[in-house]
């Protein structure tokens, strides 16, 4: 009789071992997709912060290109001066993104920014010898890639939190996403409503 | 009630990027794509062997596409989006490039690969749209228009990357491995063959000159049918760079 019993409770503990076995592997593969998931996000915000910085890095050329024409509007340029300085103040660490109150603050500095320089490449318009420099056509250009870069990066990013963002919130990995630090990541937003074209001037 | 603001939002977020009326991307299977009949059969035929040969020696492929119009759509999207789902350029390099002009917009575009952004900066593209292309495009003649942006996007990523198509190779390799086993085996039967008394091939083989490798190289060209092969793209992707313009 006791060694039926035995055998049962052997049974019995058999069939727990293997469900929690089972559990655990099924666990591990949950978590390893989040990792990944979380890595793609990184991966994609690190591209736009490089395109960010390229933005950035474009500016004192750009000032300075400008700034040579008499009488160009020194207000604009401040504007513009200003608002690269507020940007460069915030670091764009793959950290914000886990900070939403910080990720604003963020955003906010760069539509900041794309709105000053837009303003300043409308108020070319009433120059045309600065429209006729071959130097600050370059600039402009590379200014409107950039811009179309950003576009492109910040779509990719979204894409790739929409794709986290769905994977935490799901049933079977909302259940420990939260302990093992797997929180939802802010989207981009569009702040204006032609936040996602580049400015463009026609020449 | 906070879920179902971040849905809604997301819903309107989803809306605001579709709320142009996305045209058709079309699957291209040429290099030169000509959607408004605006260049005769020839001149897209010169340019499909001019962008296949250029292919076949760099590696780098660039695309042609004119279409009418976008109806407002923009067309760094258009371009992103075209290029993307054509995967222009091989995987390794990103080494594609799409020249599209809208006719009817009076809009163009050059969309460069990830792998040519150094080759073909935005300012470049930027001046062979307004000195090399536009000139010409404004005297409506737009062979020669495309034909100056092309050889100036040509002459820029030219020596950027070396033929190192590894799959073709492979795949000629093979077929030369079938068909030198092929006629091998011909040739050991009709040794052989001799010996017994039968004959295949009574001339014999001295004078075939198969050594070189090259004499199989026309089998890939043979199997793609006809003298240059159609465009299929390899996987390059597109980060936005690269220029737009008028004309």
């Amino acid at each position: 009789m006791a060694t039926k019993g035995t055998m049962i409770g052997c049974g019995v503990a058999g069939v727990i071992g293997v469900i929690v076995l089972i559990l655990f592997f099924w666990g591990l593969g949950v978590y390893n997709g989040l990792v990944t998931k979380n890595e793609q996000v990184n991966q994609t915000w690190s591209q736009v912060e490089n395109q960010y910085q390229r933005r950035a890095d474009l500016i004192p050329n750009l000032v300075n290109t400008v700034k040579g024409y008499a009488n160009f509007e020194k207000e604009v340029l401040t504007q513009v001066t200003e608002a690269r300085a507020s940007v460069s103040q915030i670091r764009a660490t793959p950290e914000l993104l886990n900070d939403p109150q910080a990720f604003e603050r963020f955003q906010n500095a760069q539509a900041n920014l794309s709105g000053a320089l837009s303003r300043l490449l409308v108020t070319v318009e009433n120059y045309p010898e600065l429209k006729a420099n071959e130097n600050f056509l370059q600039l402009q250009a590379q200014l409107e890639g950039t811009e179309n870069r950003i576009t492109v990066e910040r779509r990719t990013f979204n894409n790739a939190v929409q794709d986290y963002n769905t994977t935490v919130k799901r049933f079977p990995a909302a259940m420990f996403a939260g302990i093992f630090g797997f929180n939802e990541k802010p989207y981009f937003r569009a702040t204006t409503p032609n936040a996602e074209t580049a400015p463009r001037v026609e020449f | 009630m906070k879920i179902f603001v971040k849905y809604l939002f997301l819903f309107l977020l989803f809306f605001s990027l579709r709320s142009f009326a996305q045209p058709e991307i079309p699957k291209v299977t040429q290099w030169a794509n000509d959607f408004t009949n605006t260049l005769s059969p020839t001149e897209i035929q010169s340019l499909n062997r001019e962008l296949r040969t250029f292919f076949d020696s760099t590696s780098t492929q660039i695309v042609f596409a004119m279409i009418s119009s976008l109806d407002g759509y923009p067309i760094e999207y258009y371009t992103h989006e075209f290029a993307t789902k054509n995967k222009i350029g091989t995987k390794e390099n990103n080494n594609g490039i799409l020249f599209l002009v809208v006719k009817k917009d009076q809009k163009m575009r050059i969309e460069v690969g990830y792998g040519l952004e150094g080759a073909l900066p935005d300012a470049v593209s930027n001046s062979i749209l307004r000195n090399e292309v536009r000139p010409h495009f404004r005297n409506n003649n737009f062979y020669a228009g495309v034909k100056a942006g092309i050889d100036a996007i040509k002459a820029a990523t030219v020596g950027e990357y070396k033929i190192k198509r590894k799959k073709d190779s492979d795949k000629d390799d093979k077929f030369g491995g079938i068909i030198f086993f092929i006629i091998m085996m011909i040739l050991f039967m009709s040794l052989f063959g001799r010996r017994r008394g039968v004959v295949f091939f009574p001339g014999g083989f001295g004078g075939g000159g198969f050594g070189s490798r090259g004499g199989f190289g026309g089998f890939g060209g043979g199997s793609s049918g006809g003298g240059f092969g159609g465009f299929s793209g390899g996987g390059g992707s597109f980060g936005g760079g690269g220029a737009s313009g008028s004309w």
